[in-house]
């Protein structure tokens, strides 16, 4: 790619054809976003997609997996299903699988997670002091996935 | 098909942590034949034993007592005796001694390698009571 050549073509323009190659870009760019809103709103997520950023579920998933993930109210998190959650206070989702539940009459629940490759629960990750999940925490619920990696 | 057949022989304990909960203890058999469940999509099949009950705390709860992974190619064939459970059963609270219907109920989540991630329950069901009093002896 000369980048010469590049502002050549630019130049060529007249100042109408440079403009609507903007809007043309313009408008790519914001379908783009508005595919994603479009998704958060459908899955219930904040995240719809995610990746597979460790290797604490392997063999099941690898670095670099992507997973689509739903977050339904209605749809309460149960025993054995892949969450992804964030623990207070950090950025990183964590891709686990819910491993204790305990739900009262009133809706409350809370909940344990673990990775399948790792050999002890993740009471380890959560915030100090906190010993259990809430549905507060949960990104979503893993619904499918790609794994580009065969 | 699927034969599940689960059998425990179970003990609560009234263990020294920070919560004192109950701690329940059993060993189980299992046979199952899942080989029907793999084709050229599914990468593993992962299995966990999950114990439903109900208690005066919480309405449900729910604790995955075992759990195991078998990858397209190994053996799909169970058949487990007196196992031992992987991971221990601790109530939130003292739920478990006396309990009269805690289910335990074999379920598997098919890994494809593209696509949907179902959670599936097996056809059988086990249900079984805790008995009436604590048991301080060692296991």
């Amino acid at each position: 790619m000369d980048v010469s050549t590049l502002f050549d073509d630019v130049k060529r323009m007249n100042k109408r054809q440079f403009l609507y190659q903007v809007l043309s870009f313009g408008m790519i760019v914001s379908s783009a976003l508005m595919i994603w809103k479009g998704l958060m709103v459908v899955t219930g997520s904040e995240s719809p997609i995610v990746v597979v950023l460790s290797g604490s579920m392997e063999p099941a998933f690898h670095r670099g997996d992507l997973l689509f993930l739903t977050n339904y109210p209605e749809e309460p998190v149960r025993v054995g299903e892949i969450v992804v959650f964030k623990v207070e206070g950090r950025d990183i989702p964590i891709v686990h699988r819910v491993l204790k539940l305990h739900e009262k009459e009133n809706g409350t629940v809370k909940f344990l997670t673990k990775g399948d490759n790792n050999s002890v629960d993740d009471r380890g990750l959560y915030a100090p002091g906190q010993l259990w999940l809430t549905k507060k925490d949960v990104v979503g619920r893993a619904r499918g996935m790609l794994s580009l990696l065969v | 098909m699927n034969t599940v057949k689960v059998v425990v022989k179970n003990v609560p304990d009234y263990s020294a942590s920070r919560e004192k909960n109950d701690l329940g203890f059993l060993t189980f058999d299992l046979q199952t034949d899942l080989t029907h469940l793999f084709n050229w999509n599914v990468k593993q099949l992962f299995l966990y034993l999950t114990a439903e009950y109900e208690t005066a705390n919480n309405k449900l709860n729910q604790v995955v007592l075992w759990d195991k992974i078998i990858l397209r190619g190994e053996n799909a064939i169970l058949d487990f005796k007196n196992m031992n459970t992987k991971y221990y059963f601790w109530d939130d609270g003292n739920g478990l001694r006396a309990n009269k219907n805690i289910t335990l109920t074999l379920s598997w989540n098919i890994i494809p390698n593209a696509g949907l991630l179902p959670n599936i329950f097996a056809h059988g069901q086990h249900s079984f009571k805790f008995p009436e009093e604590y048991t301080t002896s060692r296991m």
